[in-house]
């Protein structure tokens, strides 16, 4: 096998895994950005997204419609969430704010074992997107699958970009996130910009729910825990807080988890949670404000 | 404390509880059907877990989500400590000599395995009690991830995934009490002291607290220790009551029950920590029982699993929103000086 080749295909494995990080981690940083919130619950909008998709998909809606509607679904699940549990708790020390969204996790999750059940269910996608492109005589193989996660997560960011530096609404997202206070004091509509942040980050969440579902196949009710996890270690590794940060952590968090696989020994290869999890702890250690350093104070 | 209270009279009173929960522990087999006990039992080893974790997520504000992974190294290493020769043979040929030779009793497999968490506790609190806020609380989760995938993957030593099975069934309810009452004992006795005192001086201004001379990370990681001992603890009464299990056990569904618990009971108090397991404990079962689905005569409703979950949820998102710190807040019920009272004048935290 050219080792080349080899490379290439851990690479395009690695922006196509890193993609879907970068999704979940720009919602969780956005919000912690504001509301300094570490939201657990975040992850449960991909599992509200796949399931809508799937529902729409089941009620007869073309694929695409079915994901759009999956992804409205699930960004209106998460503003819902943060009027009913969010707001009531908002001012409250830390602690509280996370302990509300681990309830709403554990809510969620649980509605969703009560509706679809705990075991996994088949995720329908139409057949072009299964169709794998080969070049090289197989030796670099992607599907369409990852080219649609690829162009889906090219065209969200640029959006997002567009929006907080051209609208209104983002220009004064990222001033609650500089302040909350300030930019309550001159003026800005807090709570509205909250709701926006939630919805597009729910949204978000939403999108890497439905693209994740695609690349594995399935949908179940706790699919969106573990990518919660990893998301919120691809956010600290770019700074929490941070958008671009969340989006550089999310490809380098893809890329490593890909790389520790292909290029270290097989024996390491099952404790590969284990050390991206350590390597949370390192940066929190470290370099607790992400390899951007935005100055922020956490530790003692 | 102004001056020590009478010895004869502590004396008494611990004597006199010694022998009060001696006599509940003979009587309720004898009141309450076999499978009440058990809930008990149960209620007890997870009150063990619940003020262990109190005492660090409480007492000292560093909010920990990585308790239950003391938890899970407690019940493996009493486990394999105390399975008989024979059973490691047949479960875990492939531990080392000097394990696969010893087997131990009940008492010591789980002091062993209180010591190595509190081993541990130093080990991984070191570095992260420096951390504070919702960033403990994410690194600490770390950790309990940590533990859960070396856990499966130490095969030789947990046989991975698969159910861990052949652990002796030696957890009774006169063990489960007892412990109980040595941990809220040990616990009462170090949050109501003046090493206690530090913990929430801590908690309630970390920068006051180090303006007054307080290291802070030792405070807080004693905190830690301590309740990594009793997590390690709860964990071998656990594996000794259930007899198998596996690493999905001691995972993030139990770390909610435990956090709910505490959290609903009061983080700030022992007592609501108790309170706490007890309310708890109440409601799901009640909850689970409906949920099996009701026979009401005119119409039945049909089983809804997972729906004693969500209840349980919003539970705990109602007493975030109207109650934040709890049934009992900071509040204690004292037992006379076997509880230490509420401390007197200031003692007490001076609210901003």
């Amino acid at each position: 096998m050219n080792p080349g080749l080899y490379i290439a295909q851990q690479v395009i494995n690695a922006i196509s895994l890193g993609s879907l990080y970068a999704l979940v981690a720009i919602g969780l940083s956005m919000v912690f950005g504001i509301l300094r919130m570490t939201n657990f619950a975040h992850g449960d909008m991909m599992m509200v997204g796949a399931f809508g998709t799937l529902l729409l998909g089941f009620a007869g809606l073309p694929f695409w419609l079915a994901a759009l509607g999956g992804i409205a679904i699930g960004a209106l699940a998460g503003v819902i969430v943060e009027r009913v549990a969010y707001r009531p708790v908002r001012g409250a020390p830390d602690v509280s704010l996370l302990l509300t969204s681990l309830a709403v996790t554990y809510i969620l999750e649980n509605l969703g074992i009560l509706i679809f059940s705990s075991s996994p269910r088949n995720f329908p996608l139409p057949d072009w997107m299964n169709v794998a492109l080969q070049f090289y005589d197989g030796q670099l193989t992607f599907t369409q699958i990852n080219v649609v996660t690829v162009v889906a997560t090219a065209v969200s960011l640029g959006f997002l970009g567009w929006f907080v530096t051209r609208t209104n609404a983002g220009i004064g997202m990222r001033a609650a996130a500089e302040d909350l206070q300030a930019a309550q004091l001159v003026g800005l509509d807090v709570d509205r910009l909250i709701v926006v942040a939630f919805a597009i980050a729910s949204a978000f969440a939403g999108l890497a729910g439905v693209l994740w579902a695609a690349q594995s196949g399935i949908v179940e009710p706790h699919m969106g825990f573990t990518p919660l996890l990893k998301a919120f270690v691809a956010a600290i590794i770019g700074g929490f807080g941070s958008i671009a940060g969340a989006l550089i952590g999310g490809f380098v968090l893809g890329a490593l988890e890909i790389f520790i696989v292909a290029f270290l020994p097989s024996a390491v290869s099952p404790y590969r949670d284990a050390i991206v999890f350590a390597l949370l702890i390192a940066f929190l250690l470290f370099r607790p404000n992400g390899l951007l350093n935005r100055s922020q104070e956490i530790k003692l | 404390m102004s001056a020590p209270r009478g010895l004869p009279r502590g004396l008494l009173a611990g004597l006199a509880g010694i022998a009060l929960l001696a006599l509940v522990t003979w009587l309720l087999p004898q009141l309450v059907s076999n499978y009440l006990v058990r809930v008990v039992i149960v209620m007890c080893i997870n009150a063990v877990l619940v003020a262990s974790m109190g005492l660090a997520n409480g007492f000292t504000g560093v909010f920990s989500l990585g308790h239950v992974g003391f938890v899970a190294v407690g019940a493996y290493v009493s486990g394999i400590l105390s399975l008989s020769a024979h059973a490691k043979g047949a479960y875990l040929p492939d531990l080392p000599h000097w394990l696969a030779g010893i087997t131990l009793g009940f008492l010591p497999s789980t002091l062993v395995a209180g010591l190595v968490c509190v081993a541990l506790a130093f080990l991984v609190g070191a570095p992260l009690m420096r951390l504070s806020g919702y960033f403990v609380a994410v690194a600490t989760l770390g950790f309990l991830i940590i533990v859960n995938v070396v856990l499966i993957n130490a095969v030789d030593f947990t046989r991975g995934a698969r159910t861990f099975t052949g652990v002796p069934l030696e957890t009774s309810l006169p063990w489960a009490v007892g412990w109980l009452a040595v941990a809220v004992a040990v616990i009462a006795r170090v949050v109501y002291s003046p090493v206690g005192r530090r913990y929430r001086a801590v908690r309630e201004d970390t920068i006051a607290a180090q303006a007054i001379g307080l290291e802070v990370l030792p405070v807080r990681l004693s905190a830690f220790m301590l309740g990594a001992f009793f997590a390690g603890v709860g964990g071998s009464l656990y594996g000794h009551y259930l007899g198998s299990f596996s690493p999905a056990a001691f995972y993030l569904a139990y770390t909610f029950t435990l956090i709910s618990m505490l959290v609903i009971g009061g983080m700030q108090s022992l007592t609501g920590a108790l309170v706490g397991v007890v309310a708890v404990s109440v409601a799901s079962e009640v909850l689970r029982n409906l949920e099996r689905g009701l026979d009401l005569g005119i119409f039945t409703v049909p089983p809804l699993y997972g729906a004693s979950q969500v209840v349980l949820g919003f539970i705990l998102i109602l007493v975030m929103i109207f109650r934040p710190s709890g049934i009992m807040g900071d509040r204690e019920l004292t037992l006379g000086p076997l509880v230490k009272p509420r401390q007197e004048g200031p003692g007490r935290e001076i609210k901003r």
